[in-house]
């Protein structure tokens, strides 16, 4: 046990290093004069943005040092949370920026993965084997997954949003709101949540129940399934059987599509102009604003390894394998 | 007699045509005895396997019947072949390694299985078996990974025989485990019929020399058809279709595993199943054949349980 | 056995088998030409592809011309409507069908490319250099593809399509790595290659004459994954904003939609055809890819 996790903490904690380090450098391979470049790249109009811009990319880049000390003085920054001042909304720090979307996010991209993992899974178990289900399951399936996040997104906000007018479109709230605790406000909130929520769900789905049907059929094929039924054992038995076995690989499957989600949820933050990291991306780049692009990058970094190490501990609870193996007891 | 075997047909359906893998088959099977299947892959003796507890969905039932203790099995209807199965026909597959379902303990895989055949556990008759086969009473806590080879196979050997089944099939067993285990699990297998777990069994393989230490029967089969069946005595010694003669004389010496690979010792292949021809299938590969083999051989009696498919018997 | 049949390991219980042997490549042709998911797939790859080749020669003007009317519906002059500017839309489609093909295939090469020397080498060779490489893929494959693109699209100023692929390609090889050295690690035990080996082959050699051959269908199916793939995250790419700068892609076409309003507007005719044309592409090379898969593996095809 203590093998597999040090293991995985060793790749996590590579991952970091090498994100962090890819941060670093990028920058510096910027054609050009990068303090000059990026001060020109960011009109701001206001002239303590700029001061304070020259200042932090001189004092961060500090030129006049030896490279190691630039990388090294990169690190000390961002292990003390420090992850510069935004350009877009000046002064606020980048950290406080983040912070503000990053609930959006989450609040969107929990449920939302959550449910069209379970559903995905139901439905594709369901679909696996039965003419009917998988030739409606399948081909939507097909669809769904090929479709761009942000497409989907385009076309409900269409046709729920402005064709039906049954939600809006655009925003975490209204604007005439302020944020508060109130019934009203928390029902405006999930107004504008279903959405962006509903697309993300509907994208997602149809790669699990693919993934779940095919895992399925190939459990349902294996020889403990074969052995069942030559025994006579009901279907339900197997096919309880196969559905257990075939749930492993999908989590494995939520680790790896960890990646794609969170791009998904992007971009269809930016759809709806949710107020997420997505958009904080945009607007960042829209404002040449380079440290709130650096910063959220480092954030998704970190909450991506996070989020992988929770599956790999969920992992080893629902697989008796990892654990009889681990304890080294072989007969 | 326990089983009775006439004129069974079983074909694949292929993209390409049936495959006759079975192609009028007839034996019987008698109380307690062993039937040692033998013959080359392809031959047809684990489709006869199949065809007798549940054939895969590719397999039709195209002919013939089979009895087992005086009731004709269903095998064609995979719904009502349920009923037999487990209860009076068992299987101790090819595949023991794997069999088990590996993210559950085999004490509940175990009961689980039992139940869904509405049959109430029992845990006494359950760890006598155990002890009958030498695995510790543990094993029932564990995953099957945290068994080794010999134990999964035995622990496959003890739920498969845990209703007392009329027929036991035993497809390959022994193919994935060393020389020294196969004899061992030949032996056990042959103890659960001394002990009356089974009544009777047919123990497919393509290792006579295997067979011939524990089944009373063997019977020869070629191209999907029965070549010659005799007592196990009989076949090694005095052996009377060609194809088993050549089979046996290929062997380097009883005892001694052969391999699955095409038998070096007979030249040229056996025919297409999807289009057999006419008259004797080992006619191609056969020194001793002449006009005759044209025509059918059908399997006589030539002595009292010796029944041979050819006309110079 | 030829190499196709070597790549999808047969049941020697299968009564085919020993039934009648057949070249294993006849054979593939044979269910492929009766695959309706191969045949259907590749049908509207095939149209769509062509589209985006011959359909520019149609149209005189550049895509992002501002050619007519603004904001038209579809008409029998301008089959998919003009943009908000009078751009004609079916143009851009067209010619962003061909920057996505474009994206996407380049995209693919360079990460099925990575993904094979990473793959095969890892598999093939093992011990140190296969722990060294595993590590690698494993980095680069729980990092957010997408947030790197992010940063180096944004700070770089990628804004050609070929350079926008290539650090598509450069990010996204890991999971065919890791399938690939799964399949390599299988191979490699087997009787052929001892023999290569034996007989004094250097690992190229073995890698490049046996093994490559011996999962050729399996690196095609690979390969189509990861065109798909590269179609979807360059149309991410450019929605965000970070895009070729010249040109027209389905992406764009997007991004432009969606900032310029067209959904509250509504201009369906702006963004339903990009969309519905990634979909199709990707939707279509998924369902080809699993035609393939049946087309090589007995074991998949219905019966």
């Amino acid at each position: 046990m203590r093998r597999y996790f040090g293991r995985k903490l060793l790749v996590y904690g590579l991952t970091f290093v090498v994100a962090v380090t890819v941060n670093w450098m990028i920058p510096r391979f910027m054609p050009g004069d990068p303090v000059a470049g990026m001060v020109a790249r960011a009109n701001v109009s206001q002239p303590a943005a700029v001061e304070a811009m020259k200042q932090y990319y001189t004092g961060l880049f500090g030129f006049d040092q030896p490279l190691w000390r630039q990388y090294l003085n990169f690190w000390g920054a961002l292990l003390h949370g420090d992850f510069g001042i935004s350009i877009w909304v000046f002064p606020t720090p980048v950290s406080d920026v983040i912070m503000g979307a990053v609930p959006y996010t989450l609040g969107l991209m929990i449920p939302s993965v959550l449910l069209s993992w379970v559903v995905g899974n139901r439905l594709g178990a369901y679909a696996a084997r039965r003419k009917l289900m998988d030739n409606t399951v399948l081909p939507i399936g097909y669809v769904l997954t090929a479709m761009p996040y942000m497409w989907l997104a385009v076309l409900l906000a269409w046709g729920l949003g402005v064709v039906a007018g049954l939600f809006p479109i655009a925003g975490g709230y209204s604007f005439s709101m302020q944020p508060n605790w109130s019934a009203e406000f928390l029902l405006d909130l999930l107004h504008h949540w279903a959405l962006p929520f509903a697309s993300l769900f509907l994208v997602a789905l149809g790669g699990w129940a693919i993934g779940m049907r095919n895992m399925i059929i190939y459990e349902l094929e294996s020889d403990y399934s074969t052995y069942l039924a030559a025994l006579g054992a009901p279907h339900r038995l197997i096919r309880r059987y196969a559905f257990r076995n075939a749930v492993l690989p999908q989590i494995t499957g939520l680790a790896l599509q960890l990646g794609v989600l969170v791009a998904g949820a992007l971009v269809t933050e930016i759809v709806f102009s949710y107020p997420g990291l997505g958009s904080l991306i945009l607007k960042a780049i829209q404002n040449q604003d380079f440290f709130l692009l650096q910063g959220t990058f480092m954030f998704i970094v970190l909450g991506v390894l996070a989020a992988n190490f929770i599956i790999d501990i969920v992992y080893v609870v629902v697989d008796p394998r990892t654990r009889a193996g681990m304890a080294g007891a072989q007969a | 007699m326990s089983l009775r075997v006439s004129d069974l047909k079983v074909h694949y359906r292929t993209l390409r045509g049936d495959v006759r893998a079975l192609d009028g088959v007839s034996f019987e099977l008698g109380d307690a005895e062993i039937l040692g299947l033998a013959g080359e892959s392809g031959c047809g003796k684990t489709t006869l396997g199949k065809s007798l507890i549940r054939m895969d969905g590719r397999m039709r039932h195209v002919g013939g019947t089979v009895e087992l203790d005086g009731t004709e099995l269903p095998i064609g209807d995979d719904r009502r072949m349920n009923d037999f199965r487990f209860h009076e026909v068992s299987l101790v597959p090819q595949y023991s390694m794997s069999a088990l379902n590996p993210t559950r303990k085999i004490g509940k895989m175990v009961g689980e299985l039992l139940r869904s055949r509405g049959v109430t556990p029992d845990t006494a008759k359950l760890l006598g078996r155990l002890d009958a086969v030498g695995l510790p009473h543990e094993v029932l806590d564990r995953y099957p990974i945290e068994l080794s080879g010999g134990m999964k196979q035995r622990m496959v050997m003890v739920v498969s025989t845990l209703l007392d089944p009329s027929l036991l099939i035993a497809d390959e067993v022994t193919s994935a485990l060393d020389v020294s285990t196969q004899k061992a699990v030949a032996k056990a297998l042959a103890g659960f019929r001394d002990d009356g777990f089974v009544k009777s069994m047919i123990f497919i393989t393509h290792d006579i020399s295997l067979t011939y230490q524990i089944a009373d029967t063997i019977m020869v089969m070629y191209a999907g058809k029965l070549a010659e069946k005799a007592p196990a005595r009989t076949i090694v010694e005095a052996p009377r279709h060609p194809y088993t003669r050549m089979l046996i004389d290929s062997l380097p010496e009883v005892g001694v595993r052969h391999t699955d690979r095409r038998l070096s010792g007979i030249a040229g292949s056996p025919p297409s199943l999807l289009d057999p021809p006419a008259g004797c299938r080992f006619r191609d590969r056969c020194p001793l054949a002449f006009d005759r083999c044209a025509e059918e051989p059908p399997a006589a009696e030539v002595a009292p349980g010796h029944f041979v498919a050819c006309w110079k018997a | 056995m030829t190499a196709l049949q070597e790549a999808a390991p047969r049941d020697p219980r299968d009564p085919r088998d020993a039934a009648a042997p057949v070249s294993g490549r006849r054979e593939a042709l044979h269910f492929a030409l009766r695959n309706g998911k191969l045949l259907a797939g590749a049908g509207v790859v095939l149209v769509l592809l062509l589209l985006g080749l011959i359909g520019p020669l149609t149209i005189d003007a550049p895509p992002n011309e501002y050619v007519g009317p603004p904001m038209q519906g579809p008409s029998p002059e301008y089959w998919f409507g003009t943009t908000t500017f009078g751009q004609d839309v079916f143009a851009q489609f067209v010619y962003g069908l061909r920057t996505t093909f474009a994206a996407g295939l380049l995209g693919g090469v360079v990460a099925s490319l990575i993904g094979m020397v990473v793959g095969f080498l890892a598999g093939f060779r093992g011990g140190l250099l296969d722990e060294i490489l595993n590590m690698l893929t494993n980095i680069v494959l729980v990092i957010p593809t997408l947030a790197v693109l992010l940063i180096i699209n944004a700070y770089l100023g990628i804004r050609s399509v070929a350079a926008q692929a290539i650090f598509i390609g450069l990010t996204s090889w890991p999971w065919a790595a890791r399938a690939i050295r799964a399949q390599t690690f299988s191979l490699r035990g087997r009787d052929f290659v001892d023999l290569a080996r034996l007989s004094g082959s250097n690992t190229w050699k073995i890698i490049t004459r046996e093994i490559a051959p011996n999962m050729s269908s399996y690196l095609l199916l690979t390969f189509i994954l990861l065109f798909g793939n590269s179609i979807l995250i360059a149309s991410s790419l450019d929605f965000i904003g970070l895009g070729p700068t010249e040109g027209v892609s389905l992406g764009l076409m997007l991004q432009n939609a969606s900032q310029w309003s067209a959904m509250q507007l509504g201009m369906w005719w702006w963004f339903i055809p990009p969309g519905a044309g990634i979909t199709a592409i990707v939707g279509a090379l998924y369902v080809a890819n699993v035609g393939l898969d049946e087309v090589f593996n007995p074991k998949l095809r219905e019966t």
